[in-house]
């Protein structure tokens, strides 16, 4: 069955995964939920890479998957540091009651 | 075949990145983003990507995954509390977000019409055999330069947990 699945799915669905991590990171208020949605959107961005790593036939795309993926690793390393930090110093996770910079 | 595979994981993808939305404890958001990851990995075989989903299994719902949820269970997260005056945000940011829905449609029908069909093993170059010649190669540098991005992370890290400590 050499039938395949229209390139353009595969935009729609990375476009529709990207905006549910915007709309987690506009409507929670959970700092560990709303780093968790930025997660969610760089996913969305490496399925587009990979989907026109495709498109092309290169595999640059695919290395540029691998690049988010380090950085990805590297930011969630320092920024759940930062929100153990946070925590210790204001015992919350609601970005509400931790908006300012100073006590 | 290829049609079934890729609505099935799409639905669980999408299923998924909801729930990653609506839940309000943070083990259950982290739990539904991994679903996402890895059926985000069966897409990335699908498209021919084979070590790109093998990292994504490894690195994303394996490490950093595991990393999330030894936070939320470090600093005992529970589930979060009904935020006051949040319907101002959702009266103005649902429009918003179901007009960069639109967009993104939009821009992206418009610009593949008639795409090309994608089907397994349409393009086979995604091996580690490829990978790694492409990264030790044409984009050595870059690699080097992330090595040391990492490196400051993991001292920005330890920093960081090492103030708190006093």
């Amino acid at each position: 069955m050499p039938q395949g699945v229209p390139l353009a799915w595969y935009l729609i669905l990375s476009a529709i995964l990207f905006t549910l991590g915007v709309a987690g990171f506009l409507f929670r208020r959970n700092l560990i939920t709303m780093f968790m949605s930025i997660e969610l959107m760089l996913n969305a961005a490496n399925l587009t890479f990979v989907a026109f790593s495709y498109h092309f036939k290169k595999v640059d795309g695919q290395i540029f998957t691998f690049f988010v993926m380090v950085v990805a690793a590297a930011e969630a390393a320092v920024g759940l540091a930062i929100i153990l930090t946070v925590f210790k110093n204001r015992a919350t996770l609601n970005v509400d009651e931790i908006a300012s910079m100073k006590n | 075949m290829n049609a079934i595979v890729f609505l099935i994981f799409a639905a669980v993808a999408v299923i998924c990145g909801i729930n990653v939305v609506v839940r309000t404890h943070p083990i259950s958001c982290a739990l539904a983003l991994i679903g996402t990851m890895a059926s985000l990995s069966v897409l990335y075989l699908l498209l021919g990507a084979q070590f790109i989903a093998a990292a994504q299994v490894f690195v994303y719902a394996g490490a950093i995954m595991v990393l999330f949820v030894f936070v939320i269970m470090l600093l005992n997260a529970g589930a979060e509390q009904k935020p006051h005056g949040a319907w101002m945000a959702r009266l103005t940011g649902a429009p918003l977000l179901v007009a960069l829905l639109g967009i993104l449609g939009f821009v992206i029908l418009r610009a593949f019409p008639r795409s090309e069909m994608a089907r397994f093993g349409g393009f086979t170059g995604g091996t580690v055999e490829n990978v790694g010649r492409a990264i030790f190669t044409t984009y050595l540098l870059p690699f080097e330069i992330t090595s040391i991005l990492v490196l400051i992370a993991i001292v920005g890290a330890v920093v960081l947990g090492y103030k708190e400590m006093d």
